[in-house]
């Protein structure tokens, strides 16, 4: 579970990797924690259960909005976390970054992120063979890195050259690979198996591009600025989603999420008429 | 992709409008009742509306004493949304449409385009939204639009007092959509009695006349599916991997606007699926309601009773059951059985009969503080329906000539004619 996690978190210099794991174990003891007062609180009513008027043997129907999701109760679980993560801790940094900074700052912001972002887009759809659609990202992150000013603002958009989002998770799933079960990653919420090896896959090739590249390198705070670089992104990364945990306050929405997850994800990725 | 929207715009506006042009200069565009009611206002054709105004959760603790059950631990009390001016303006208060919290998307827009107008408002969830049955409902058991409306009243008066230090208010204006408008004149009744907000005026958008006749109508949205609504989920899935299919073979770069209007300028789903697709989104939002009202009154409607759910139990048969009942059985099993326990001697018709705004037509005759907004397309409305709304409020009904039901809320005419209606 570690290794999958601190492999998740895209964390990039050796320093770094002591605190994240320090940081991880809190995390974890946390929804150990949470997983075990689950348990703990088991039924405690003494009062014989009664069947329902309607139960789902009469009705004669597919079933519909399924996923495979076999470790239901794990993931409801770190649904709740995450719940818990973003209200006590992710939301209200974000919150504070959106009192402190300009409107206008934290597009550009927004936008640098996005621009780094090609990177992962790009070589995903290199893994594709779709030439076009690499053409199009190279175009766009070559225009934005430059004219954009290091992706501070997207001139590649009017220029009539589209963002396509890739990862590799789209990239096994393009090239036949099922979704496998649903899983809900802490932190990162709704994912299944593949997207998140695909995940590992994607931030590993950051790292290793990272690493190889070694931007502040020479300057004597290269731990205070990469971590710098990466809270930030994280920050950025919430600020852009405005998804959160039970808003919705349907008693339903764990399924809404995640069929609409799944179903976009599968979509998106398409298939290569081979691997249909 | 702009050019593209515009033009599949362009082509809904076209394609029918070549009879109707000469005599109609209601400009919105998509003249299909279900069309309209399923892709709504295109964006281009809202009011351009402020992106950050001054806004605050209110979480109302309606029921300090009550106890809810460990899985809707996320429900720490009523929802509301509170937008204030920095000086002293009147309040509106905005009740949702059936099974919406205080931020549905039409609320939102609502929100900002009165506040851009100089009011301070409140947003609150359907009494028939799981946040609403399960912090400030009384009974637990949404459908009777008298109690519905003290519960909204009282929740109200929780939210003013929470907020009355903060800010001025000149004078209060309630507007609600759908069931919510239904529920407004109701609310707006009550208010006659216990006087706190003396509610200037009250605008009900696209309401049903009776909650019976409606409901009904829109139930009867999937008796076109094959095999009727009994096998939704054969329908839910055929309808899927129809969907699936357009935009494989489509070449779309992700599931967007565009996508989305594309689906309906190809008609890839027929008139009566499109229907179809209408009444299950009903059912979906009456299952949220039917599901959550069982749990808190523990009846052992689709939950066995007696049984204490956990964090971890999967809902999911609960939620394919719940979808499968229609508003007639959650009618005719759970809420008339219970009204008629406590009030001994109702009969099934005068319950439907109480159930509608001719129930009070003898207050909102003689009140000029109503006004009415309908679409003549709008399928919870009969023609009758139409007819005596116009009768009882008059001059004051606005009727447009297309919409469907709600399709035309956010549209920059219709939005503006609400603030004007407020502010005469």
């Amino acid at each position: 579970m570690t290794d999958i996690i601190s492999e998740l978190s895209g964390f990039n210099s050796a320093q770094k990797t002591h605190k994240t794991i320090f940081n991880l174990l809190v995390i974890i003891q946390l929804m150990l924690a949470l997983t075990l007062s689950g348990c703990a609180a088991t039924r405690e009513n003494t009062l014989a259960e009664v069947p329902p008027r309607h139960s789902i043997e009469e009705f004669k129907d597919q079933r519909f909005a399924e996923v495979a999701d076999p470790w239901e109760g794990f993931n409801r679980n770190m649904y709740r976390f995450n719940y818990y993560f973003d209200k006590y801790l992710f939301l209200p940094v974000v919150s504070g970054y959106e009192f402190i900074t300009p409107v206008f700052l934290q597009e550009r912001v927004s936008g640098f992120y996005n621009n780094l972002g090609e990177v992962r887009n790009l070589t995903n759809s290199l893994f594709q063979l779709k030439g076009r659609e690499s053409a199009t990202t190279l175009g766009r992150f070559v225009t934005n890195s430059t004219v954009g000013l290091g992706g501070l603002f997207d001139p590649a958009t009017s220029f009539g050259l589209e963002r396509h989002e890739q990862d590799f998770g789209k990239t096994l799933g393009y090239w036949g690979a099922g979704s496998g079960p649903y899983l809900v990653l802490p932190i990162f919420g709704p994912s299944s198996l593949r997207d998140t090896g695909g995940l590992a896959v994607d931030s590993a090739i950051t790292y290793g591009i990272y690493t190889a590249i070694d931007p502040f390198g020479n300057t004597s705070n290269s731990f205070a600025i990469s971590s710098g670089i990466t809270a930030l992104e994280a920050v950025d990364t919430r600020h852009q989603q405005s998804f959160r945990y039970y808003e919705s306050g349907y008693p339903f929405e764990y399924y809404m999420v995640r069929f609409l997850y799944h179903n976009k994800r599968e979509l998106e990725s398409g298939k290569h008429p081979l691997a249909e | 992709m702009m050019y593209l929207k515009i033009f599949f715009i362009a082509c809904l506006v076209l394609l029918p409008a070549q009879g109707l042009a000469a005599e109609d200069t209601y400009g919105y565009p998509i003249p299909g009742s279900y069309e309209s009611t399923i892709i709504g206002t295109p964006a281009k054709l809202m009011p351009e509306l402020p992106a950050n105004i001054n806004t605050r959760q209110l979480v109302l603790d309606v029921f300090p004493e009550r106890k809810k059950p460990s899985i809707f631990f996320y429900d720490e009390g009523l929802r509301c949304t509170f937008a204030y001016q920095d000086h002293k303006a009147p309040l509106v208060f905005l009740i949702a449409g059936t099974g919406s919290s205080d931020r549905s998307a039409k609320l939102m827009v609502m929100m900002k385009a009165f506040y851009q107008a100089g009011f301070h408002v409140i947003t609150l969830p359907s009494p028939t939204h799981a946040n609403f049955i399960i912090s400030a409902s009384q009974s637990r058991i949404p459908g009777d639009l008298t109690e519905d409306a003290a519960d909204l009243y009282r929740a109200m008066e929780i939210a003013w007092n929470q907020v009355r230090g903060d800010v001025e208010v000149s004078s209060f204006y309630l507007c609600g959509y759908s069931l919510g408008g239904t529920q407004a004149a109701f609310v707006a009744k009550l208010d006659e009695e216990r006087r706190i907000f003396n509610f200037r005026k009250v605008l009900m958008i696209d309401p049903a006349v009776s909650l019976y006749t409606s409901s009904g109508r829109i139930e009867g949205l999937m008796k076109k599916i094959p095999g009727g609504p009994k096998k939704e989920g054969i329908f839910f899935n055929k309808m899927l991997s129809k969907f699936s299919e357009f935009y494989r073979y489509g070449n779309y770069v992700a599931i967007n606007d565009e996508f989305l209007y594309a689906i309906y300028a190809d008609k890839l789903y027929s008139s009566e699926e499109t229907a179809g697709l209408i009444g299950l989104t009903f059912r979906i939002n009456l299952a949220g309601m039917i599901f959550s009202s069982d749990v808190m009154t523990n009846s052992g409607y689709v939950v066995p009773k007696n049984r204490v759910l956990k964090i971890t139990d999967s809902l999911s048969d609960y939620f394919l059951v719940s979808c499968h009942l229609s508003f007639f059985d959650y009618f005719n099993e759970y809420l008339f059985p219970y009204f008629q326990m406590r009030r001994p001697g109702l009969t099934k018709q005068a319950f439907i009969d109480s159930l509608s705004i001719k129930s009070i037509e003898g207050y909102l005759k003689t009140s000029d503080k109503f006004g009415v907004m309908a679409n003549e397309n709008d399928f919870i409305l009969t023609g009758e329906d139409l007819k005596y709304l116009q009768q009882l409020f008059g001059k004051r009904t606005k009727i447009y000539p297309r919409g469907g039901h709600l399709g035309n809320l956010e549209y920059k005419e219709n939005i503006a004619y609400m603030i004007a209606f407020f502010k005469q």
